[in-house]
């Protein structure tokens, strides 16, 4: 996958759990869960919808890894990457 | 090990390792508690006002900041961003006293409610003491409401006040202030400067203001607390607590939640539930302990750190979290020193009997269970330190409450005496923390009461040895991530989307939270149900109720199943979404 890819699969999964967000003028570096209302169902069915869409599982111990877009999308990217090691390094 | 326990008692060891002896219990024996127990020897354990009456915020602050206690860590926020503030007993009390001279300067009085909508800050706590002081009621409200679930709450409650921080105020009051045209003031707890003439600078008033506040005679049935609760037909109800119901948070501190004076304290629950503001505010102040608050969001691997680097040696939370630390799996204690952790409580739902041996297995300490209600203002019903535990059982009553199984029938209710039969979880009227009306609902408030008993309408049973387990609610009242959401109020909203006809919600069982808010809905005429749609109906519910209350899941449905009067049923789409038998359909429609 792309890095642009990756960051469609993370827009999308976003949107379809809230979809009312304007995702066009998120800032990368805001906590998502703060800056979108998610609560941590929320954040955890996206990242279990996320894993199925990129292949990447973020284990439940490094979700305080990918709290923003610039920060799930270089964990995403990086453990695409490195493939076969599970989803970090 | 400590004399005078059950055999059955002294399997669960009690361990501080930290002093590396045995802490005894500050209830060592249920059966001769109950024998003893009174209110009045709870009440001789406190200060009473010095000017008269009985005051929650003297009990929790005052009398500590003029003791032995008065340098020692009440309050420690931990920020979501790594910063740290603390709060001494004398701190807190000069603090305290400043927001109730806050509000006395902007003419908010006695029985004026003063709510909040703010993240867990120092100021939330300030303002909630503060108030209280001022014998003015304190409101919480969950900052993950949306606009809609606020307004309703505000106007119900006749907010007076509102303390809140610029962003929440932005995203989520500002665009409905024109309809709260009863609040006088918002208390911006980070503004610089004042905005207008009624959107102020907390920071500037509190520095204005004097540290130095004399509590009113404050009559023990005051109303100091206003919480909301979900309903199944009507919107949100408002139970009144009064400054009376600080017996039982004393009496729950002391043999539930077992604290001693070197306790450190977590108590995980949001101040906007009933839990984190009887247990996240309250009852650890009365017995002087250090209480930890964390303003992040659920993160296990933080909580874990919390646990550690805060020495947390009592910890009470909710099965949600659990599970979470659960699916988080490894051993925790490889990675982290959780040795001063010696009691572990949790509420909310009930607490499934494999969780309470992970805990064990994990932390060395068995997750002990309890049960209460927004309405009950404490715990009624526990697994205590020293005694065994029953894993899946909500546990035993609380010395000097009385609870029952009742049948409600046409001749009133009847208790069930015989163990092992499903009814009504009932408990005797007038503990000190029963709530004393629903705000403006007179009628909803005495339907809650038959013949002398509280009707919690929660289905329970009781074993031959008198522990409590929980078999469901009698209702349609959805319980999830660990609080109640109304069905009402979420068909309400989805109501006002331009392509729904009708909208049935119930809770869908899942076995992380409990419940989820499942919405069935049918479209108008011409409406097509399509992805596109299911995404602005939820987005639009989303926006009016927030991530706390709007449904997490949307299907639609041709049609609902009403009786015959109109009602939707809900139990019906219960049933179909389960799969199940869908019971007596007699009064359906078609």
């Amino acid at each position: 996958m792309t890095d642009s890819e990756i960051r469609d699969a993370i827009l999308d999964g976003l949107a379809r759990i809230a979809p009312e967000a304007d995702l066009a003028s998120l800032d990368p570096k805001a906590n998502l869960r703060a800056a979108l209302d998610l609560d941590s169902f929320d954040f955890l069915r996206f990242l279990i919808e996320l894993g199925e869409a990129t292949g990447v599982e973020v284990p439940e111990a490094d979700y305080g890894c990918v709290t923003t877009l610039e920060t799930m999308s270089e964990y995403i990217t990086k453990a695409a990457r490195g493939r076969g090691q599970r989803g970090r390094d | 090990m400590v004399g005078g326990r059950s055999d059955a008692a002294a399997m669960i060891p009690f361990i501080d390792s930290t002093a590396a002896q045995w802490v005894r219990p500050n209830l060592p024996d249920y059966a001769a508690a109950c024998r003893s127990f009174s209110w009045e020897s709870v009440l001789a354990e406190l200060d009473g006002l010095p000017g008269g009456g009985l005051n929650i915020a003297h009990e929790a602050v005052d009398r500590h900041a003029r003791g032995r206690f008065r340098d020692r860590v009440a309050i420690r926020c931990l920020g979501a961003m790594g910063d740290r503030r603390e709060l001494s007993f004398a701190e807190l009390a000069v603090e305290s006293n400043r927001f109730a001279n806050v509000l006395r300067a902007l003419g908010v009085g006695r029985g004026e409610r003063v709510f909040s909508l703010s993240r867990r800050v120092p100021e939330l706590y300030i303002a909630a003491l503060g108030t209280l002081k001022n014998t003015s009621v304190f409101c919480p409200l969950f900052p993950a409401f949306g606009p809609g679930p606020i307004v309703e709450r505000l106007v119900r409650g006749n907010g007076r006040v509102l303390v809140t921080s610029s962003a929440l105020y932005r995203e989520k009051v500002a665009g409905v202030i024109d309809q709260l045209p009863e609040l006088r003031a918002l208390l911006l707890t980070d503004a610089p400067d004042h905005w207008d003439g009624k959107v102020l600078s907390l920071p500037r008033l509190m520095a204005e203001a004097s540290g130095v506040f004399r509590i009113p005679p404050t009559d023990p049935e005051d109303m100091a607390l206003l919480h909301f609760t979900s309903g199944t037909t009507g919107p949100p109800k408002a139970a009144v607590h009064v400054h009376q119901a600080v017996l039982l948070h004393y009496a729950t501190g002391r043999d539930v939640l077992d604290l001693h004076s070197n306790d450190v304290f977590w108590c995980t629950a949001d101040p906007g539930w009933v839990t984190g503001t009887s247990y996240g505010i309250i009852a650890p102040l009365l017995h002087g302990v250090t209480m930890v608050v964390d303003e992040a969001d659920f993160d296990a691997e933080r909580w874990y750190r919390v646990l550690a680097e805060q020495r947390v040696s009592v910890w009470y939370t909710a099965p949600t979290a659990i599970r979470r630390l659960m699916r988080l799996g490894g051993d925790p204690r490889e990675r982290h020193d959780l040795d001063a952790l010696r009691l572990i409580l949790s509420v909310g739902e009930p607490l499934n009997p494999e969780a309470v041996r992970w805990g064990e297995r994990t932390f060395g300490v068995p997750i002990r269970d309890n049960w209460w209600q927004t309405e009950t203002g404490g715990i009624m019903i526990a697994n205590f330190p020293a005694c065994e535990i029953r894993p899946g059982s909500m546990g035993l009553p609380l010395p000097g409450i009385e609870a029952a199984i009742v049948r409600v029938g046409e001749n009133g209710v009847e208790e069930i005496e015989e163990p092992g039969i499903e009814g009504e979880l009932a408990l005797r009227a007038n503990w000190p923390s029963m709530f004393r009306a629903y705000l403006h609902d007179d009628e909803r408030y005495r339907k809650c009461f038959s013949r002398g008993w509280y009707l919690s309408g929660d289905r329970a049973k009781r074993d031959a040895e008198g522990y409590y387990w929980f078999v469901g609610r009698g209702d349609d009242i959805i319980k999830t991530a660990g609080h109640m959401v109304g069905p009402f109020e979420v068909e309400s909203v989805l109501m006002e989307h331009p392509a729904v006809a009708e909208a049935g919600v119930i809770g869908k069982p899942d076995p992380l939270i409990g419940q989820v808010v499942k919405a069935f809905v049918s479209l108008k005429e011409g409406c097509l149900p399509t992805e596109e749609l299911r995404r602005s109906i939820l987005g639009f519910a989303r926006k009016r109720l927030g991530s706390a209350v709007a449904p997490k899941e949307i299907a639609f449905s041709e049609g609902l199943p009403r009786t015959r009067s109109g009602k939707i049923m809900r139990r019906l789409l219960r049933a179909r979404e389960l799969g199940l038998a869908e019971g007596d359909l007699s009064t359906l429609e078609d």
